[in-house]
């Protein structure tokens, strides 16, 4: 099987897409003052992005056809617990695995 | 170039708490490659396309957008600007990291961009946060120091993946190393109220716009996130 023979325009264009996405604002700032009320806001964004990549993920994983899954909900649910209350990244990654595979295990 | 050696050191101890903390994010990061070799080779990519796609986009979701939609013969506009969407967060990444990085020279920049992945990102700004008087040169250290490992084993992964080509079997659930990352990187942050209005606003939005095509759902989300969260913030201020 072979995918269309515009395989390397895709890649080639993906590839200055994403860079000119990633390096648009740190290229254009420079050594510019940033009003504060954008510092502000930009603070928000790790909160503002991440919980919405992750929600569907987490509600209708593609593994499962999209159906929500126990084992899933559970490893999530133990990820962000632990991860809140221990403020530990590494400590809420094994809680979640751990939970995962568990539950995986058991159910 | 400073006279004293104290900057230098600390510039090096950042550097290399990049890495050191980097560590944990390698266990996710490794089979996150290995799953994009091994589905880029099952939809018909050879392995220098397979590399040529890691080397250039780094970008996992964008790169599993890409080739599900040309596996389903969508034209490539479609297929290069639904990529993209799932990409725009970046743009988000970009300007937060403008105000700690802006003043670095422009090749480290273009380094950093170049290299700004969600957990790089997410690490770096977490860093900057919780220890806001570091320098430019510090701050840079330790993105370099936490990227020094995971975009190496990004593109050996792939290349493993691609090379061995044998499905993982899916009840190692390795679609699920992924979410469970991002939920940790978020989950310390969410214990001050500002942070935690803007999460459950990223959240409740997303899902409600999940039917607007091109996953830009989640960018209006995050654009209505932010204000959300920054306002929180400010009335909490003013009211003490």
């Amino acid at each position: 099987m072979s995918l269309s023979p515009d395989l390397w325009i895709v890649i080639a264009l993906l590839g200055l897409g994403t860079f000119s996405l990633r390096f648009s604002f740190l290229g254009l700032v420079g050594d510019r003052e940033i009003p504060s009320w954008a510092l502000r806001l930009l603070r928000y964004v790790p909160v503002a992005v991440m919980p919405g990549l992750v929600a569907p993920l987490v509600l209708f994983p593609a593994a499962t056809g999209g159906e929500p899954d126990a084992a899933r909900l559970g490893a999530a649910f133990a990820a962000l617990i632990i991860g809140a209350l221990s403020r530990n990244t590494l400590g809420s990654i094994v809680a979640g695995l751990a939970t995962l595979y568990l539950l995986l295990w058991l159910l | 170039m400073s006279t004293t050696t104290q900057p230098e050191n600390s510039v090096r101890a950042e550097f290399l708490r990049g890495i050191w903390e980097s560590l944990p994010f390698l266990l996710v990061v490794a089979p996150f490659g290995l799953l994009f070799g091994v589905v880029a080779t099952e939809a018909g990519l050879n392995l220098v396309e397979t590399m040529a796609m890691t080397f250039l986009v780094i970008a996992g979701a964008a790169q599993f957008t890409a080739i599900a939609l040309m596996e389903e013969n969508a034209p490539t506009v479609i297929v290069v600007l639904t990529a993209l969407a799932v990409n725009l967060r970046m743009a988000l990444y970009s300007a937060s990291m403008a105000p700690h990085l802006g003043k670095a020279p422009i090749w480290q920049r273009a380094l950093v961009a170049y290299m700004l992945v969600d957990q790089s990102y997410a690490a770096s700004a977490a860093r900057y946060e919780e220890a806001p008087t570091l320098s430019t040169t510090e701050k840079a250290s330790y993105f370099f120091g936490f990227v020094t490992l995971i975009i190496p084993i990004w593109y050996a992964s792939t290349y493993l993946g691609a090379v061995a080509g044998a499905a993982i079997p899916p009840e190692y659930a390795l679609d699920f190393a992924v979410p469970i990352t991002f939920i940790a990187l978020v989950a310390p942050l969410l214990r001050s109220l500002p942070h935690l209005v803007a999460a459950v606003t990223s959240v409740v939005l997303t899902l409600a716009l999940l039917w607007v095509p091109f996953s830009l759902g989640l960018i209006i989300a995050a654009c209505v996130a932010m204000p959300a969260g920054a306002l929180t913030e400010y009335w909490l201020e003013k009211r003490k």
